[in-house]
């Protein structure tokens, strides 16, 4: 039987009930979110069951307007015997941005949290050798969170004689 | 008298039997600015631990405050190599995004110029194959057939390497005579030179000792690891977006996927230079709908999205709609739907992807790029390990790593 979007969320809602919720099908992936508790237990259950072996992304969003859910970690996942691909995504609280990490399962999800820790500072439990991968190790923040805006382009206050602007 | 001494080492150290070698950052062997830390016993290969990131310039960051057509650029520089079908690859995100319905003909003329970047791409990668096997001619031989591709790039957009080329919606401007004409040449002149460069390396018995059964990577392996592309196919998983998710109307053309069997570097190179056939028969194919086209359908060259497409200067100087949009879209001023998508393409190494957040803002709430090569550069200690030191640097250009890809 192929697989389809409906299917699948039958099936997540039958094993996991109100634990997997917002489901949508928005530009045609299935997205949905779970508890932060829950990830490997819904991946596993998606990789087992389901035939989403194939990790294809994986990264952080942030949300500073979410109370207590404003780090959001969105996984992708492609099942390539039916060709059909599911988005999903957890969130934590940037105080605690707790995770547990897929890479046991995916060994390319390694890199990937490396990265979302290195631009989020989202903590994978259990990841082998969680450390910054693209930024310098001595950086003490995590930039692509939204508290850190890049410079106003219309500033004017700035002396940029060095920069044959002035 | 003790034997098997080298040197006196002082008292309470341990005596360290393998060696440590850094390669890189910058380094004649890596192509790019990498860094491999390498324990090696003799010239076998221990362990390896990579340390990435030099190039890296922030894109994602950079992306969240810039209009649409302003990250254009921005995607021309990280597999810049193919910067084409980055590009598209991204005109293609926001057009999906938005729901632009694009042209017939603008979809082939997209076909041939991602097509045209495949070829380049895998020439580079190929070559650079041959040179760290010894043997130069092959990379000099087929450089000018690069320049063509170049040439035809100049002829479209005006650029060569990063290329900056289309608009959301389509081409900026249509092509040019000439533009067909050296496309043409390509076409005729290309399978000879394909058909020598394979001659000089397929059967080369060198070539086949220093790459079959090196670097090697098992299909189930390959998967975990999260390879795609050429490397995967060599893995022999016949996974290609432009087959599992259509885009740009490449259901339209006949083709096949080729795949190799052991994953190793040798298998890697078969399936490039398997690819590169099959994408200059699409070319071949594209080429012939874009001629069947007639009167002013052959005219068209993007598709109606005012709120995106700049339009004409002439417009914009006599016509009062097509001045506000001008400004609207250089001031960026348009603001995009919310929601978010996820769009892949085939890149030169694998699927290229595009995650894009959007809040309703006039930029990306957050935009993520699938860089394939960052994520199978991962798998390259398992690739080397136990094998000799200089077939790892046959397995790393094997690999088609860009550094501007891997650090974004």
């Amino acid at each position: 039987m192929a697989l389809t979007n409906i299917f699948i969320q039958e099936k997540l809602v039958e094993k996991f009930g109100d634990q997997v919720s917002t489901f949508a099908t928005d530009t045609d992936i299935l997205s949905f979110e779970t508890l932060a508790a829950n990830n490997l237990k819904v991946i596993q259950f998606l990789y087992d069951e389901l035939g989403f072996t194939f990790l294809t992304d994986l990264c952080g969003v942030n949300y500073p307007d979410q109370k207590d859910a404003e780090i959001v970690v969105v996984y992708h996942l492609h099942n390539f015997i039916e060709n059909i691909r599911v988005r999903l995504s957890i969130a934590v609280p940037v105080e605690k941005p707790d995770v547990f990490t897929a890479s046991k399962l995916f060994e390319s999800a390694n890199w990937m949290e490396r990265e979302t820790y290195d631009f989020f500072g989202v903590n994978f439990i259990g990841h082998s050798n969680l450390k910054r991968i693209l930024n310098v190790d001595e950086m003490d923040y995590f930039p692509l969170r939204k508290e850190f805006p890049l410079e106003d382009q219309t500033r004017i206050d700035k002396d940029d004689e060095m920069f044959g602007r002035g | 008298m003790e034997a098997h001494k080298n040197i006196d080492l002082p008292q309470g150290s341990i005596e360290k039997r393998t060696t440590t070698l850094n390669i890189g950052p910058t380094h004649p062997a890596t192509h790019g600015v990498f860094q491999n830390i390498m324990e090696i016993d003799g010239e076998r290969v221990v362990s390896s631990e990579q340390t990435v990131g030099f190039i890296h310039r922030a894109f994602e960051k950079l992306a969240e405050h810039r209009n649409l057509y302003q990250i254009t650029p921005i995607t021309d520089r990280l597999n810049y190599c193919s910067s084409p079908i980055n590009n598209m690859g991204w005109h293609i995100t926001c057009e999906r995004f938005l729901k632009v319905e694009i042209p017939k003909r603008v979809d082939y003329l997209r076909v041939i110029i991602m097509e045209l970047a495949r070829i380049s791409d895998h020439l580079i990668c190929n070559s650079i194959v041959g040179v760290d096997t010894g043997a130069y001619t092959g990379f000099l031989y087929v450089m000018q057939y690069r320049e063509l591709i170049y040439e035809i790039y100049e002829e479209v957009c005006g650029s060569r390497l990063t290329t900056n080329i289309g608009r959301i919606g389509g081409f900026e401007r249509n092509f040019t005579n000439t533009a067909f004409t050296k496309l043409e040449k390509f076409l005729n002149e290309y399978p000879k030179v394909l058909k020598e460069f394979e001659s000089l390396f397929t059967r080369n018995r060198i070539f086949m000792e220093r790459t079959q059964g090196t670097g090697g990577i098992t299909a189930a392996r390959a998967m975990n690891y999260g390879f795609t592309g050429p490397n995967l196919r060599a893995a022999g998983v016949d996974y290609d977006v432009r087959v599992a998710n259509p885009y740009s109307s490449y259901q339209d053309f006949d083709f096949t996927i080729p795949v190799g069997t052991t994953g190793d570097n040798y298998d890697r190179f078969l399936v490039r230079n398997a690819e590169m056939w099959q994408s200059l028969s699409i070319i071949k194919q594209a080429y012939e709908k874009v001629q069947s086209f007639k009167g002013a359908e052959a005219e068209i060259f993007h598709a109606d999205v005012p709120e995106y497409y700049l339009p004409k200067k002439e417009d914009v100087y006599n016509n009062m709609e097509a001045l506000i949009w001008h400004f609207k879209i250089i001031m960026g001023e348009v603001h995009l739907p919310k929601g978010q998508i996820y769009s892949a393409v085939e890149g030169g190494n694998g699927e290229l992807g595009f995650y894009l957040v959007s809040d309703g803002g006039r930029t990306p709430f957050r935009l993520h790029f699938r860089r394939p090569c960052f994520i199978y550069y991962q798998a390259y200690p398992e690739l080397i390990t136990g094998g000799m030191l200089s077939d790892a640097v046959v397995t790393m250009s094997s690999l088609n790593l860009i550094a501007g890809e891997l650090d974004a």
